[in-house]
């Protein structure tokens, strides 16, 4: 009687380690899987790019030939440099005028009492839902007409200079999670709102200023619709998305080049976000997590 | 004395406050304001962006209803991208980020894998997956038929282009599973272990334990993405124009939604009828059936997530 409890425990403890075992693969066969799904069409365009134009037009995946010259046709198009400066100028200049109008509201909206400050939140995140076609027209109008700016990314560039709803939002979000303590003992001791800003809440700030910065940063980046609006007439205004797309269309047969340029357009995404993984996984949690 | 400095304190805090709003009270005013007022004022009017606006009443309203061709189209397919794609999202979001919660080997590896296709910016994805996806040489359907799989036309075929827009946007699934990751990982364990005890199994702990704490950030995805469902116009853009063969660039007309209006989203309408035709009365119009979706879609969001509003302080 007695050695039948212990076999059964160290039978059920070998079918637990079985389960445990079998979990584990199962687990990461699975992940494995998903990572294809994720990972595989990287690897297709890669190939692709680095393809011979002859075999680009067959259905063979592995290149027989190692075209690296690719990117460099690509590089040296007319336009692709241009299309380059053009896109950092309206992330950048864009960037810093979004993140540098939207802190003081953010501030405001975080950290005073004022009547109407609810109206005015619903009011910031209706702005950030509204699709952007929704005013486009009047938008057009009154940039291509009233200030002849059309043809260029002003009219994309200069509205951020007065707010943006969405780096407004998430920096609130963010500036609610300091506490009001650290802008009150300022206050006693004789400090003016604003120093109290600049001095003491937004050097706490700086992961969530980063993690909007380069959320703003991609915004304009990615941007396709404003840049289609504003600049389509004038290819010494395009932007990378905008370039990309109209280099498809010169290069019909070509999807070497055109996977080429592809692989150029997301690389620096990919490599920044090696660099600034931290400050870009709590941007997006920002926008979820909190409320 | 008192009541004068009171008052003189109230109105300079006033001012101060004022003053911190004021670039997005000018913003509010400029972008949103003016052009939605100017939006109601034009659908009204038949003007083509050069001669002088005339009122016509309703005209551009009932044109948009029963004339224009491409409205009910876009509509529909907007209405299917929210109804599939917005649930797929969210259901394969729930799902990669409750299986990196399982990994015990490299799940910091798998979670850089699977989060990167939400970095390729929506132009060259949509690029990328136009190529993967082509029926000539795409290895997508050289892969299907070295498995002996049916190879279908994607995005040259009306009733595969939206599945392979769907594809495209489970794809770059990585926001939405950070999120949910993030709120998984935030599910207190003593209340798996207690339902542990009670004999739940996995899919009862699923049910019971893990949905119920997670419920809030599902449905804040929910509406988050028919939000951004109401505004997809780059990818089914690019795809529908890369697809067709046309060449891009300034003035350059193509089919709106090809193949066979399948791509049309109501955001492209406005574009459609303003930028192509030039008739802005109608575009305003279709803006506006847009402005009402989508407040309709965030009054939504605001009840049932007041947190969003309400300062913690």
């Amino acid at each position: 009687m007695t050695p039948t409890p212990t076999r059964t425990s160290a039978a059920s403890r070998n079918a637990a380690a079985r389960r445990a075992a079998l979990h584990w693969v199962g687990v990461h066969a699975l992940a494995v899987a998903a990572s294809l799904f994720f990972v595989l069409p990287f690897v297709f365009v890669l190939l692709t790019a680095l393809m011979s134009d002859s075999q680009a037009l067959t259905r063979d995946l592995w290149p027989h030939t190692w075209e690296w010259g690719n990117f460099r046709t690509v590089w040296e198009t007319p336009g692709f440099l241009t299309w380059w400066r053009n896109t950092l100028l309206y992330a950048g200049l864009g960037t810093v005028l979004a993140v540098g109008s939207s802190i003081p509201v953010a501030y405001a909206l975080a950290k005073f009492r004022f009547r109407g400050r609810n109206a005015m939140m619903l009011l910031v995140i209706a702005a950030m839902m509204l699709p952007p076609q929704v005013v486009i027209v009047p938008m057009y109008l009154f940039w291509a007409r009233q200030l002849d700016l059309s043809g260029s990314l002003w009219p994309l560039i200069i509205p951020f200079a007065f707010g943006n709803p969405f780096t407004i939002f998430l920096l609130r979000q963010f500036l609610l999670t300091i506490p009001r303590e650290y802008t009150e003992a300022a206050r006693i001791d004789g400090c003016g709102e604003f120093r109290a800003m600049v001095r003491i809440v937004l050097p706490m700030a700086k992961p969530g200023i980063a993690a909007v910065s380069l959320f703003h940063f991609f915004y304009c980046w990615n941007d396709y619709f404003g840049p289609q609006i504003y600049a389509s007439e004038n290819p010494g205004a395009w932007t990378l998305s905008y370039g990309l797309e109209s280099f498809k269309g010169a290069h019909q047969t070509d999807w070497n080049l055109t996977m080429a340029a592809t692989v150029l357009v997301m690389a620096p995404v990919i490599l920044v976000f090696f660099f600034a993984q931290r400050a870009f996984i709590e941007g997006v949690t920002l926008t979820g997590v909190k409320g | 004395m008192r009541t004068v400095s009171a008052a003189a304190r109230r109105r300079r805090s006033a001012l101060r406050t004022l003053g911190f709003l004021s670039p997005w009270l000018l913003g509010l005013g400029i972008f949103f304001g003016y052009p939605l007022a100017a939006t109601v004022y034009f659908s009204f009017m038949k003007y083509d962006g050069f001669t002088d606006p005339v009122w016509t009443g309703f005209d551009n309203w009932s044109y948009v209803f029963t004339d224009y061709p491409f409205f009910w189209p876009a509509l529909g397919n907007t209405l299917w991208l929210v109804a599939v794609m917005v649930t797929l999202r969210v259901a394969f979001g729930l799902g990669v980020g409750l299986l990196l919660t399982k990994i015990k080997t490299g799940a910091g590896v798998f979670r850089t894998l699977f989060y990167l296709p939400y970095l390729a910016p929506p132009v060259a994805a949509t690029v990328a997956f136009a190529f993967l996806l082509n029926p000539g040489t795409g290895p997508a359907n050289t892969v299907l038929d070295a498995l002996g799989l049916p190879q279908p036309g994607w995005f040259n075929d009306a009733s595969w282009s939206k599945p392979a827009l769907t594809l495209l946007a489970l794809w770059g699934i990585g926001d939405l599973m950070v999120i949910f990751l993030a709120s998984l990982l935030d599910v207190p364990k003593e209340q798996y272990e207690a339902a542990e005890l009670d004999g739940a199994g996995p899919w009862a702990r699923f049910r019971y334990v893990t949905l119920p704490n997670i419920s809030p950030i599902v449905l804040f995805a929910v509406v988050t993405g028919v939000i951004e469902t109401l505004q997809y116009y780059t990818q089914p853009m690019v795809a529908s124009k890369v697809a067709s063969g046309v060449i891009g660039g300034s003035g350059q007309h193509f089919e709106p939604g090809y193949p066979e209006k399948s791509t049309l989203t109501v955001p492209q309408t406005v574009y459609h009828l303003g930028f192509q035709r030039f008739d802005t009365g109608a575009a305003c119009v279709v803006a506006l059936v847009l402005f009402a979706i989508a407040m309709a879609c965030t009054a939504l969001l605001m009840r049932r997530g007041r947190g969003f509003l309400t300062a913690e302080d």
